[in-house]
């Protein structure tokens, strides 16, 4: 009796550890057979619900469920979006984060679709809507040195731009006439001095999470030594020891001497920065044009202006980072790639981006309906024209360098290092990685 | 028959053998094989670089620098913040009011969120408008007044004394659980032989704590070493390289220089560098309760 009560005891337990095995093994495998269904994920939380609006009514349009999957915060996304290649889960439609190298190596694994035929159908229809600096971040030219084979293979939804901006009212505090913005660097610094006498805080930005400290030193020196000597630089052929490149540095102790950059500055993340600019309790700062959406949900009544940053010479144009600021992909592995490829075609068509626009406050992509956008984003998408971005600059400069260059800058603005000494520090990395490049 | 029994014991812990290897071993032979190529974790083509890594990790300043700086944090949880749970403990273990709101306080910031601690202690140290330079000028100390993390010489203590203080609950707690175990009666017999507070913690509390004291060594050297998101949210490592640590770097070559080989070869390294403390460790606790 013990004995059958032993044996069906043990018959159930190894039921349920087998029912729980493959539970678990076919959880693994994360493929989810839907041919009616398009798979989207993507990491803008401040777009999720616009998108899931636009998705019910795709639905309702053509009959084709699109689900939009979000996965946040972005490093987490990031990893999640490798991890699946890797595994070739990869949804119908996703994005990738990174640099320009990253997406190249998506593409060269046979992730990304092609879009060029598509984009080129009906006389170039699809690409010509698109602003030409926002679908350039997502094109391989011939020739390009991340030897990927020529095309367009995202389609952005937004654009971005990143540059300055100013409080209106702290500058009538200050006595500054609220309608112009600093122009030249000297004015900037003027301005320093007169912030740091009414002790208020100059300029706050996310300069603790680095990249954007390179996106400002960048945008200096494609104005002090042009675009051509930048990217001379980056291919190894002018060393950061430079002069020029010395004095982009030197702008930065520059600025923290004359009390223009808010104290803090080098440890302070972009959402600190956004709630100090937010809450009137700096007079500048550097951030991208989704600022407009986060200033308006934290301080609907902030008056500011958006400005280039002020130029140090004359002899080149300021350069800003701009361009696509998110995109989609399609799975090239995909069985609905074709479904795929025609939503995006519909999301990115003038009605779908000016809903985007309007309900989060992002630049459309879509040239066609910028005119129906509030002022303070037309003052950024007018900054178009300025605007540049790694990603098509054709070469890419090896992260150790970005790092230590960012690093320094962080060490210039403390006091703790010259911009001499972090320039030789560069250069010292520069050349160790160039020789294990040709290793 | 017998086969029959073996079979069903093989399948019984089947399940949990593969789930084992699936989600721990099989990954830890992968790092161990990454360590040794050059992968950017996306292309399928991964390029055997043999030691290269490793080699590389031996000059990387940066690296060395960020293993010293967690060792720096680590002392000061294993003073500062210790001796501050023990001592705590011990009030606590005594006969004194209100000890069970007092043990659910200590408690509290271990169960935070290191985020949140993070952001919480990035406002209240924030220079311009953080609550702790409010405190310094109302108290009459404007000269202390500074920027805590931005500053080279305080970001790395200031760092270190916010982990302490979100850590030192579980060493509160361990502490306060070894010294419960200790017989009431050891205490009333030191008492009749006359012995005073301190004599009576030095020759009762002190060498029956000390099993207590090694594990809760060990568990703060192997958690502070790998200090990571409280650091992360404060400062970033910054300003400069000055509040880097191990796991920040690993971070910074997987996903920064999406160089998934060096990073791997760090871990390693970081790994036998953490089981190499803790066998000193235990080899040195051995010792001291010989």
């Amino acid at each position: 009796m013990i004995s059958s009560l032993e044996k069906r005891v043990q018959r159930r337990i190894f039921s349920l550890l087998f029912l729980a095995f493959t539970i678990l093994v076919a959880g693994c495998s994360g493929k989810v057979d839907s041919s009616k269904e398009i798979n989207v994920w993507h990491w803008m939380t401040d777009r999720e619900p616009a998108f899931k609006e636009l998705a019910k009514r795709y639905e309702a349009k053509t009959g084709i469920k699109v689900n939009f999957d979000l996965y946040a915060p972005s490093d987490a996304y990031s990893q999640k979006v490798r991890a699946a290649a890797q595994g070739s889960n990869l949804p119908d439609i996703f994005g990738i984060l990174g640099e320009k190298r990253d997406f190249s190596s998506f593409v060269k694994a046979g992730y990304v679709l092609d879009l060029s035929p598509y984009m080129l159908e009906d006389s170039s229809k699809w690409k010509n809507s698109f602003f030409e600096k926002a679908l350039a971040l997502n094109e391989f030219k011939e020739g390009n040195s991340y030897g990927v084979i020529p095309g367009i293979y995202g389609v952005p939804i937004d654009i971005m731009t990143i540059q300055m901006v100013y409080n209106k009212s702290l500058f009538k505090q200050l006595g500054l006439n609220p309608n112009r913005a600093p122009q030249t660097f000297e004015e900037f610094l003027q301005i320093g001095e007169k912030i740091k006498a009414a002790k208020m805080q100059g300029l706050v930005s996310g300069w603790g999470e680095v990249w954007m400290i390179d996106c400002l030193a960048n945008n200096y020196a494609f104005n002090i030594m042009g675009k051509d000597k930048v990217l001379a630089t980056i291919r190894g052929e002018v060393p950061y020891t430079d002069p020029d490149w010395i004095k982009v540095l030197s702008l930065f102790r520059d600025m923290s001497n004359s009390g223009v950059l808010a104290s803090g500055v080098v440890t302070m993340v972009n959402k600190t920065a956004e709630q100090l600019f937010a809450n009137e309790k700096a007079v500048f700062a550097f951030n991208g044009s989704w600022c407009v959406n986060v200033y308006k949900e934290m301080n609907p009544k902030l008056e500011y202006g958006a400005f280039l940053p002020p130029r140090v010479s004359d002899k080149h144009p300021m350069a800003i980072w701009g361009g696509a600021g998110s995109s989609f992909m399609v799975n090239a592995r995909s069985k609905n790639k074709e479904e795929a490829v025609k939503f995006l075609r519909w999301l990115t068509e003038a009605p779908q981006q000016a809903y985007l626009a309007e309900q989060t406050n992002n630049l459309p992509a879509n040239k066609e309906c910028v005119n129906r956008i509030p002022e303070v984003l037309s003052n950024f998408a007018r900054a178009m024209d300025s605007a540049t971005h790694p990603s098509v600059w054709g070469v890419s400069e090896f992260s150790p360098v970005i790092e230590a260059f960012d690093k320094g800058i962080q060490s210039i603005i403390i006091g703790e290092k010259t911009p001499e000494q972090i320039a030789a520090e560069v250069q010292k990395i520069k050349e160790r990685e160039l020789a294990r490049k040709k290793k | 028959m017998k086969l029959k029994a073996t079979l069903e014991n093989y399948a019984l812990v089947a399940p949990a053998v593969l789930i084992f290897s699936i989600f721990y071993i099989i990954p830890f032979f992968s790092v161990l094989q990454l360590g040794f190529y050059d992968w950017d974790g996306i292309l399928p083509t991964k390029i055997f670089v043999g030691w290269s890594n490793f080699k590389e990790i031996f000059s990387d300043r940066i690296w060395w620098q960020s293993l010293w700086q967690s060792g720096y944090i680590t002392i000061i949880a294993l003073t500062f913040q210790n001796i501050l749970a023990f001592l705590l403990a011990w009030a606590c273990d005594r006969e004194i009011r209100m000890k069970n709101f007092y043990r659910l306080i200590f408690f509290i910031p271990p169960v935070l969120s290191e985020v949140v601690v993070g952001l919480v202690w990035q406002w209240i140290l924030n220079g311009n408008y953080g609550i702790l330079n409010s405190w310094l000028v109302h108290f009459g100390h404007p000269d202390l007044v500074r920027n805590w993390l931005s500053d080279p010489n305080t970001a790395l203590t200031t760092v270190a004394i916010v982990h302490c203080w979100k850590g030192f609950g579980w060493g509160f707690l361990l502490f306060l659980a070894g010294l419960q175990t200790i017989p009431r009666e050891l205490y009333e017999a030191a008492r009749v032989d006359g012995a005073n507070a301190w004599e009576s913690f030095k020759n009762v509390t002190a060498p029956l704590m000390i099993p207590v004291v090694v594990m809760v060594g060990i568990l703060t050297i192997l958690g502070t070493m790998q200090v990571f998101v409280l650091i992360y949210t404060m400062t970033g490592g910054g300003p400069g390289y000055h509040t880097e640590v191990p796991v920040l770097r690993i971070l910074a070559s997987m996903r920064g220089s999406s160089r998934f080989g060096y990073a791997c070869a760090q871990g390693i390294t970081f790994g036998v560098i953490l089981c190499a403390i803790s066998f000193v460790q235990y080899l040195v606790s051995k010792k001291a309760r010989n």
